[in-house]
């Protein structure tokens, strides 16, 4: 037996000996997510159990270092957990920021004592992290961001506003973008800092989105004080994290085309429809799913080409665009479909039967994907200019 | 196994773009149209793909072959699809040898030799209306003497005009549209009976159309069993299924290159065309969906050769996608490239006649989404 079946076999046997059965059902909602921070109340015991044992393990986080309290593991091994836990139907234990988009950036531009302070508390869900990116007069055009940083001797003075603060009045912590440097170029004075959601001269405001959720906020800075060793990377050079880390967000994004547990589409359809010699009594609606499953489960060996190009180190560095382009607007595509295949009884918004709307919420929800994170147009600028060399682009 | 070819494979990769790009280009495609060449595809070439072990690329070793897999025959395809090669490799070394490997036999086993050595041609007789019905066979072969008589009607027969034998499915058992009760027959086309009316494609490539009316034939030209070749059938399809998704891939791909080029050096208003957002954006998303496609039919090869059994769906997915994003691809390319892309003087309308028929070829994207479907329950 090679090393990694036997990786494979131990495994099994280890998430089926330590993953709760109330932790091997289908995740409802965004609500059954594990997120982890100093304030988290845990839905249930087992939710709690199950991300400890895996934190202990370090395999919240299987493929970073141990010194920095992740698994360890190879890329091969990753896989082969992802693979287990997918067959054993174990929830995620841990999501987070932190483990999506901070890690990251901090194994790449962070100094010994950051990834020392950071990492670990990522990887053992204490703190839960928020991105501080977007400003009302900076979407698209990210890099014309005007938050400010002042130097004064010991630390920066941070001034400004943020919005689309995913999660923010629940994170602990904040990466944020700030301008150092009024008088460069916009890419040019920009620095990357983190900071205490709890230091004086911070707050957060929910935002009331069209899903009736509202899981983003604006977050105003005023005189905040920020500890100059809480600079990642070199001043003025915050663009460079800033691009790495979107490429993290964007795989991350994009990974929601994968579509989650949930009924297949083809069986809510057969309720609403009904079926006649074994196929969906609406042809052009069975045709749309049709389509829908053969773009999206091509998009699925997708996802996996792009990991196995990285592997192989013959993945383009805009790479991520595309997933992310491609994953949203699948994603969009599929829950209006799961709208019409609903039919009347899926648009109550208040009722036990919807499940308060349940389908609705989530199909709003989706509307944001090809928006955050960096636009399905800016991608295709991206893709345009990067990968395929246009001029002017 | 990982979604990207191996070393090995990537070096049949260049051996095979390097041989092709010299000796099958869009060039001779063109010569072959122009000449009304009788054959319609290049003998010499053929010959240099059988010296380089690719005629026998499915072929066991016993028998000459290379015994190579899948993913190296959809590598070959590819690099066809790019330069729109005429070449009898998909109905002989593909289509043929994986109906005489799955037949089984001694007379398979020597056609299986003659195919590694360049020696015979094949084609594959299926379909029988325009549009492609795999389980639909009226076409008959009844008991007679020590064999059959044949009697029947085939279409779009890829390369049937040049076949030293036909594989034909017949009719030996129940009714028109069962799955089962067909036969594979090895029919010699000079046999009395045979007739068959080369028919030259709008991509310049040659099939036929073949009647058979009471043609007899022995009964050691029945391939694999009598009543039992549904599954011999069905895992050639598969293989030319897979096959075309990689050859649509090689035309997807270089009528994009081709496009992107384009864009890059025709200026009108003054800039390159490319510099306009409106191009930009749709160019952009046709490579995505490229790259989507080079995903499915990657895993579809692979698949194939990993765990056949499976592969049926992981097939019709490879050529759903390839099928669309093939028709996307060589459809923008056209408008792109403007009134020049109308021309006939210009390659790139090649590249959608080609695209046209490598759809129609085992299924269109539609009866594969259909296809998957069924196998959801939907």
């Amino acid at each position: 037996m090679t090393d990694l079946e036997t990786f494979r076999r131990e495994t099994r046997a280890w998430l089926e000996a330590n993953c709760p059965p109330e932790m091997r059902t289908p995740q409802e909602d965004d609500d059954d997510r594990c997120w982890g921070g100093r304030n988290f109340r845990f839905k249930s015991e087992a939710q709690k159990v199950w991300m400890q044992r895996m934190a202990e393990r370090g395999w919240t986080v299987p493929d970073w270092p141990k010194e920095y309290g992740g698994g360890g593991l190879s890329k091969d091994e990753t896989k082969i957990l992802r693979e287990e836990m997918r067959a054993l139907k174990c929830r995620s234990p841990l999501d987070s920021f932190g483990i999506w988009m901070l890690g990251p950036a901090l194994l790449k531009y962070g100094n010994e004592a950051q990834k020392k302070e950071h990492l670990p508390k990522i990887v053992r869900g204490e703190i839960r992290w928020c991105q501080g990116y977007s400003e009302p007069g900076a979407g698209s055009d990210l890099a014309s961001l005007q938050t400010r940083a002042e130097d004064k001797g010991d630390h920066y003075l941070v001034n400004g506003s943020k919005i689309w603060t995913s999660y923010a009045n629940h994170a602990d912590m904040i990466f944020c973008l700030v301008r150092t440097d009024f008088s460069a170029k916009k890419h040019e004075g920009i620095s990357f800092v983190l900071f205490d959601m709890t230091t004086p001269g911070v707050t957060t405001k929910p935002i009331l989105l069209i899903s009736g959720k509202s899981p983003f906020c604006e977050t105003f800075f005023t005189d905040v004080k920020v500890p100059k060793e809480n600079l990642v990377g070199t001043l003025n050079r915050g663009w460079d994290v800033a691009k790495y880390l979107l490429t993290h967000e964007r795989d991350m994004i994009g990974g929601m085309g994968l579509g989650g547990g949930g009924r297949p589409l083809g069986q809510v359809a057969a309720d609403a429809v009904g079926v006649e010699n074994g196929m969906l009594a609406d042809p052009l609606l069975r045709a749309d799913i049709a389509r829908l499953e053969v773009d999206g489960w091509a998009f699925q060996m997708a996802m996996e080409r792009a990991g196995d190009l990285a592997k192989a180190k013959q993945a383009h560095p805009a790479y991520s665009s595309f997933l992310k382009y491609y994953g949203t607007e699948l994603n969009k595509r599929r829950h209006e479909l799961v709208m019409t295949s609903l039919g009347s009884d899926g648009l109550e918004w208040e009722s036990a039967r919807s499940q308060e709307g349940e389908a609705l919420r989530a199909w709003l929800r989706t509307k944001a994907n090809s928006i955050e994170g960096g636009t399905s147009e800016v991608q295709l600028n991206i893709i345009s200019k990067r990968i395929l060399d246009l001029p002017g682009a | 196994m990982a979604l990207v070819l191996n070393e090995e494979q990537s070096m049949l990769r260049d051996s095979a773009r390097g041989l092709i790009a010299d000796r099958g280009p869009v060039a001779q495609l063109r010569k072959l149209r122009d000449d009304r060449d009788a054959s319609g595809f290049s003998r010499e070439l053929w010959k240099e793909f059988a010296d380089m072990g690719f005629a026998g690329i499915l072929v066991p070793e016993e028998n000459g072959g290379s015994a190579l897999g899948h993913v190296e025959a959809g590598v070959v395809m590819e690099e066809i699809g790019r330069n729109l090669t005429s070449s009898p490799f998909l109905s002989t070394a593909l289509l043929g040898a994986t109906a005489m490997k799955r037949a089984g036999g001694a007379r398979a086993g020597e056609i299986l030799s003659k195919i590694a050595a360049g020696q015979i041609l094949l084609a594959l007789a299926c379909d029988e209306k325009s549009k492609h019905n795999p389980h639909h066979v009226e076409t008959r072969a009844t008991r007679a003497g020590n064999g059959f008589t044949l009697k029947g009607a085939k279409t779009f027969v890829v390369d049937g005009h040049v076949a030293d034998l036909i594989l034909v499915v017949a009719r030996t058992a129940g009714g028109v549209n069962d799955k089962e009760g067909v036969t594979l027959l090895a029919v010699d086309p000079k046999a009395k009976g045979v007739s068959v009316e080369r028919t030259i494609m709008v991509d310049a490539h040659n099939a036929a159309r073949i009647t058979f009316d009471d043609v007899h034939v022995d009964a050691d030209a029945v391939l694999g069993e009598v009543d039992n070749g549904a599954r011999i059938v069905s895992d050639a399809l598969n293989v030319g299924r897979a096959a075309v998704a990689a050859e649509l891939v090689g035309v997807g791909d270089e009528a994009f290159d081709r496009t992107v080029a384009y864009l890059k050096e025709r200026k009108q208003f003054g800039k390159a065309i490319g510099e306009f957002q409106g191009l930009q954006h749709r160019v952009s998303h046709l490579y995505c969906e490229l790259e989507v496609t080079r995903a499915a039919v990657l895993k579809a090869l692979q698949t194939l050769d990993q765990a056949p059994a499976n592969a049926a769906p992981f097939v019709s997915l490879a050529k759903a996608r390839a099928c669309a994003s093939t028709n996307l691809a060589v459809q923008e390319a056209v408008q792109m490239h403007g009134g020049i892309g109308m021309t006939d003087a210009v390659d790139i309308g090649l590249f959608m006649k080609r695209a046209r028929v490598g759809q129609e070829l085992f299924g269109d994207s539609r009866f594969h989404a259909d296809r998957i479907a069924r196998l959801r329950g939907y």
